[in-house]
């Protein structure tokens, strides 16, 4: 493992790759890539366990269990994910990129790092259910069957994250004065 | 005929599927270098723009490749997962999650992918994005009118453009290719770099480009399987041959009530139609989706006579032409239309008895006819008929 991190791929091969994996599920499974589908099956099943009390006296429960009958993490988007993490993983193997540790912009603390990725995270995974869907099963899936809602999701988000690039630089792009 | 899901794989193992094509998708993600959150923001920043590059690569490949599909009859858009439109949900959660991710760095997909390759700030996204669910599940009850405020159904980016999809895949095409040169320069103007211009990449670029127009392009100016086959069936009727053979409506009776099973009687006209009357035996075909691969195996056989009928005797000629055309020779259209034969048989009354039309013999034959007929048809009811499937859209989505 001590050996230098390959390269990338190629952007635009590693896009068209992706492209393929898109069309292929597509075509085998008549539906797009997700990921924060199967997170939402995760936070179901654990309440579901953990307060099985509130998850009886909340209609949001309640809806999922009656279209889930094979309870939430019998899900399509669960299983793809378990496939992301194998995928992925494998990959950074191959290209010695696996390491723990925390990746930031210059000049930024590891708590802040942690608390802002917690917060974006959570920013995330709020909006991606009201939205239906997040930058994979929104954005991307959305754009490939050409669904309207899809590709102004898309647009929302990159347009968003372009308006507030400016007043987050210091997360990311903090040079030394 | 694509989706493959649940005809020819079934529901469960979809699952093994979504492994399969998740491991692709991860395996992507990762090599593009989704995985570092530095990469990610670059696009926000100016310095790396490998997620536009990435992304819509992608998007355009899927949409080109569905496109192809689609034309030759291998993947039925109809049926598969569209993302609805509910207009304010999917403004204001893009806008959220917009904030989510200049904020955290990542988004749900690509953070699967940090925390899979050992970054904590990957499972600090994970765990936050558990907790943004967590909370719009709680607060549900107070979204929800937004949640469902402006629903436009499942539309489509091009139709609401009034384009062919085609036209729209053509134009996304052209303009992920200038925004590529575009964000190249940008790129190079942010990091003080120049791109070199080798010719080898601009001669790999450039006949990518090409392939992809080129394939749309066929999509455009070929004649899908459908099309080609009433192209090649109007040629002929224009050309006055092979007018079918002839089946009379008494003959079709009388081999009805002694040798039914010998016949395929197929009727041409709606579902509606058929459900308001059909010969008896007949099994509903409608002309317009007579040459599917699902229906065409019904008339393509060679066990039983091929006897058609519809609302006109154009309808019947045409469907004789459209078995042919697949491969049945044998085929027989009936000599009059379906209220034809309702009225020269069930609707028989007795004032029409012996007239100057109708002759004692027939009158009673056709009488007869009718009862029978009636009787063979609701014993047989069910017989041979071809399995209505109802081809229910897909469920996708993330929510």
């Amino acid at each position: 493992m001590s050996e230098a991190p390959k390269k990338y791929m190629n952007p635009y091969l590693a896009g068209f790759f992706l492209g393929f994996i898109l069309l292929t599920t597509i075509y085998v499974s008549g539906r797009g890539l997700g990921a924060s589908g199967a997170i939402k099956s995760f936070v179901v099943q654990t309440v579901e366990t953990v307060a099985p009390d509130h998850a009886a006296s909340n209609t949001y429960y309640i809806n999922q269990k009656q279209s889930n009958p094979g309870g939430p993490l019998k899900s399509w988007l669960v299983f793809e994910v378990i496939g992301v993490v194998i995928g992925a993983f494998l990959s950074a193997v191959m290209s010695n990129r696996v390491a723990v540790k925390i990746e930031k912009g210059p000049r930024v603390r590891n708590g802040v790092r942690i608390g802002a990725a917690i917060f974006g995270g959570a920013l995330f995974g709020f909006g991606s259910q009201l939205a239906r869907g997040c930058t994979s099963g929104a954005a991307l899936s959305g754009m490939a069957v050409m669904s309207f809602g899809g590709i102004l999701t898309m647009m929302s988000i990159f347009g968003m994250a372009y308006a507030m690039a400016y007043f987050f630089r210091k997360l990311w792009i903090n040079k030394a004065k | 005929m694509g989706p493959l899901v649940p005809d020819i794989i079934s529901n469960e193992f979809n699952f093994i599927i979504a492994i399969i094509v998740g491991i692709g998708f991860g395996f992507a993600l990762e090599q593009a270098g989704f995985g570092s959150t530095k990469k990610l923001v670059g696009l926000f920043y100016g310095y790396d723009f490998t997620v536009l590059k990435v992304f819509f690569t992608a998007g355009v490949t899927a949409m080109v490749g569905i496109t192809l599909l689609s034309h030759l009859g291998m993947l039925d858009v109809s049926i598969i997962y569209i993302n609805p439109t509910f207009l304010w949900a999917a403004l204001i959660g893009g806008i959220i999650m917009g904030g989510g991710f200049i904020i955290g760095g990542f988004c749900p997909g690509t953070s699967v992918v940090a925390a899979a390759s050992g970054k904590i700030d990957g499972w600090a996204f994970v765990f936050g994005t558990a907790i943004g669910v967590f909370a719009f599940i709680e607060a549900y009850p107070l979204v929800k009118n937004l949640l469902i405020a402006e629903n436009l159904g499942d539309l489509l980016v091009f139709e609401m453009m009034g384009i062919s999809r085609e036209l729209f895949a053509l134009i996304m095409i052209f303009v992920a290719a200038i925004a590529f040169i575009g964000v190249g320069l940008i790129e190079d103007k942010v990091n003080h770099t120049k791109t070199k211009w080798f010719k080898n990449s601009i001669i790999k670029y450039g006949l990518s480009i090409t392939a992809a127009v080129i394939i749309v392009l066929v999509t455009i100016f070929t004649p899908t399987r459908g099309e080609l086959m009433d192209q090649r069936i109007d040629e002929k009727l224009a050309a006055g041959d092979c007018e079918p053979q002839l089946m009379d409506k008494d003959k079709l009776a009388f081999e009805l009530m002694h040798n039914y099973y010998q016949y395929n009687v197929i009727d041409v006209r709606s579902a509606e139609a058929f459900k308001a009357f059909h010969i008896p035996t007949a099994i509903n075909i409608p002309l317009e989706e007579l040459h599917k691969t699902e229906h065409i195996t019904h008339v393509v056989q060679n066990i039983k006579t091929n006897v058609f009928y519809g609302n006109s005797f154009a309808q019947a000629q045409r469907a004789c032409l459209v078995a042919k055309y697949h491969g049945r020779a044998d085929n027989f259209a009936l000599n009059c239309t379906a209220l034809q034969f309702n009225e020269s048989f069930f609707l028989l009354t007795d004032e029409q008895a012996p007239d100057n039309k109708l002759d004692g013999e027939t009158f009673v034959f056709r009488k007869n006819a009718a009862q029978k007929l009636k009787e063979i048809g609701e014993a047989v009811a069910n017989l041979n008929k071809p399995v209505v499937k109802k081809a229910t859209r897909i469920q996708g989505g993330c929510s």
